[in-house]
């Protein structure tokens, strides 16, 4: 899960991470009085989105009064903005954060993450900030420093040091990114974090090294814990179907074709993507009904599928584990009715009670095209798509 | 032979009351599997249809001698499980639970270090050495015994795997499930190193998706001491960059862990991929037959 940068500020700032001050303003006016309220002579204001490359794409602005501020908001608020995270479609800014100028000296660039390599959090961190952080990785990987954090120890004060020297960092500025990279540790913890990002941690004219922007995203695993954090969710940034399917504890998501998927599991969902263009097929969507499917979750799964008005046809594989065939079954009889079916479906059922779901489909009266195995199955709906 | 799990595994459950507990211990003895007790906090003494439950791994494994445990502890509690097993002495912990908050494995994996024990998931299929011992969700009746090792990171996927290869006449010596997540307690390449010293274990299936490195790791491993044939697959060749296709693990980032990159990887250590998921079986049996250059 993502939020946005002025969520992502409070919340660093919470666990002493240096943070400019700011507001975050949803109309014109807001942004004519938050920017009086910080009581400077400028001030940044920025649209919030959740992508990144919002400065290139017109998306943040220095400006000197509060009229300004209130006009640039007006530009802003409302509009659609493309960066090159967001994809040709852009993302609409219902927001913009006024927030404190600040004289910048350097740039840098500091992460922190989970590191599946090594198995802890790692920090990862570069002379190179305010660029884009992997092209920097592809072209200068010298240039990023990686150091893993031992689960018992954190952040020790040393390796603290280590890095701020490895960044060039001088004086009192040593200590205060030692601090600030505890500070950061923290909040990872404690809020079950994913990804911290900071491009750029900038060292100011006056010497401090502080925050200038920040990214956060929560590992969805941990949400149960932090009530507090979901309640960030921005469903106005997310996929109307996503939000839908997570709704029911499903994983979709929506791509470009038009066989709408139905699959048991990721690894075998990405494999019946596959195979879906093997047979010269576009998949419309990624869908993965889970282990402990029940009826109402499948009855959903396939509502969703559908709802998807590019889909000409539907492919489910189902390989029963935790989940039975039976009551695979019994749900895609169940939404076929709800939804009025008109395009061709192709099932594929294979594991625990497939002799069940199999009578259950075929006694249904439902026009289902059965398969014998997954070649069978993407070949069969590309077949039928066509016909 | 096999890996890990034989006859002689004897285990537990943790969990065996929950719905998914029950309805795998009862599969797994089924299948002909020693399910030798359960651990329920405050149901100790009671008992899931005549398998003794315990108030504690400890008792459990002092009472019973189990030396494996399976886990199907909801994921608020699912670490604490593991370690409980890892601090009882228990060899083998096979964690099943979806949706354990990657920083607590990050601390179980750091405990587990200083352990004997080894774990398998989360959120994964379990482990089964056919005709012998099953631990975990996989149904049983589309594996047969052989000489094929198997190791995945997705759990369907490797069901497909498997039923593919008993199709063709190709049993399994051992199938690991080594789960999706992206901190998991058995890697491919700690897999490999035991299939490659398991004298019954002719050839490997690699199942690997989309996400980190852990394929290209494997595959350098392969490349450098690994003595037996090897079959791969890769899912999510289709898969659009940055976005989380269904569990932790798959999601290419930055570029880096996309199938491409891992093809590549396995292709240059000699490595068969397959290129469609209906082709792993086929393809493992051309290696078999020689049809197929491996070097």
């Amino acid at each position: 899960m993502n939020i946005h940068e002025f969520q992502a500020k409070q919340i660093l700032g919470r666990f002493g991470a240096p943070v400019p001050k700011g507001q975050p303003a949803s109309t014109p006016d807001e942004a004519a009085d938050a920017f009086r309220a910080l009581g400077q002579q400028r001030a940044v204001v920025k649209a919030q989105i959740h992508a990144g490359g919002r400065g290139k794409a017109g998306g943040v602005k220095l400006l000197s009064s509060g009229q300004e501020a209130k006009d640039f908001a007006a530009q802003l608020l409302g509009k659609t903005l493309v960066t090159h995270q967001t994809g040709p479609q852009g993302r609409l800014v219902r927001r913009v954060y006024v927030e404190e100028a600040s004289e910048v000296a350097r740039e840098l660039y500091l992460g922190m993450l989970v590191d599946r390599k090594a198995g802890m959090v790692s920090v990862i961190a570069s002379t190179e900030g305010g660029m884009d952080i992997e092209e920097v990785a592809a072209k200068t990987p010298e240039k990023i420093i990686t150091e893993p954090l031992d689960p018992l120890l954190g952040v020790s004060p040393f390796l603290g040091r280590k890095i701020a020297f490895a960044l060039d960092l001088k004086d009192r500025q040593v200590n205060q990114f030692a601090a600030l990279l505890g500070s950061i540790y923290r909040a990872f913890l404690e809020t079950d974090a994913s990804l911290v990002e900071i491009n750029p941690l900038v060292v100011t004219k006056d010497g401090r090294v502080l925050c200038l922007d920040a990214k956060m995203s929560f590992d969805d695993n941990g949400l149960f814990r932090h009530p507090d954090i979901r309640e960030l969710r921005d469903p106005n940034e997310e996929d109307p179907d996503e939000t839908e399917a997570a709704k029911y504890d499903l994983s979709y998501v929506h791509l470009d074709g038009n066989i709408g998927c139905m699959v048991n599991g990721a690894g075998l969902a990405m494999a019946t993507m596959d195979i879906v263009k093997v047979y010269g097929a576009e998949p419309a969507n990624f869908l993965d009904v889970g282990g402990g499917a029940n009826t109402e979750k499948v009855a959903a799964a396939f509502r969703i599928l559908l709802s998807d008005q590019r889909v000409k046809g539907v492919l489910i594989n189902i390989f029963g584990g935790i989940m039975r065939c039976d009551v695979l079954a019994q749900g895609v009889v169940e939404a076929a009715k709800q939804v009025n079916l008109k395009v061709p479906l192709v099932v594929r059922m294979e594991g625990t009670n497939v002799e069940q779901g199999k009578k259950i489909l075929a006694e249904s009266g439902i026009k289902v095209i059965p398969a014998s195995d997954m070649a069978d199955a993407a070949r069969r709906i590309t077949q039928a798509i066509k016909a | 032979m096999s890996i890990l799990v034989n006859k002689n595994t004897r285990v537990l459950t943790q969990g065996i009351t929950g719905a998914t507990g029950q309805l795998h211990t009862r599969a797994c003895k089924e299948y002909g599997t020693q399910m030798v007790g359960g651990v329920v906090p405050g149901k100790g003494g009671t008992d899931f249809e005549g398998i003794p439950i315990f108030n504690t791994v400890e008792q459990a494994r002092k009472a019973t001698g189990a030396n494996a445990t399976v886990s199907y502890v909801p994921p608020p509690f699912a670490a604490d499980a593991i370690v409980e097993a890892a601090a009882a002495g228990i060899e083998l912990i096979v964690c099943i639970t979806e949706g354990v908050p990657v920083l607590d494995m990050v601390k179980v994996k750091a405990y587990l270090a200083g352990t004997r024990s080894r774990l398998i998931g989360p959120n994964c299929p379990g482990i089964i050495t056919p005709g012998e011992c099953k631990i975990g969700i996989m149904p049983g009746y589309i594996h047969k015994p052989g000489d094929i090792g198997v190791v995945s990171r997705s759990g369907t996927l490797t069901y497909e795997a498997v039923y593919q290869l008993t199709q063709l006449g190709l049993g399994q010596s051992t199938c690991v499930g080594i789960g999706g997540d992206p901190i998991v307690g058995t890697s491919h390449i700690d897999a490999l190193k035991l299939f490659n010293e398991d004298p019954q274990t002719r050839a490997v299936i690699v199942i690997g998706e989309i996400g980190g490195t852990a394929e290209e790791e494997a595959a350098q491993y392969i490349k450098q001491n690994f003595k037996k044939p090897v079959v791969a697959f890769i899912a999510g060749q289709t898969a659009p960059k940055g976005r989380r296709m269904g569990h932790a693990g798959a999601i290419i980032s930055g570029g880096s862990g996309t199938a491409a990159d891992k093809i590549a990887a396995l292709k240059a250590a000699g490595i068969s991929v397959a290129m469609s998921p209906a082709e792993l079986g086929m393809t493992m049996k051309q290696v078999l037959e020689g049809k197929t250059a491996h070097q």
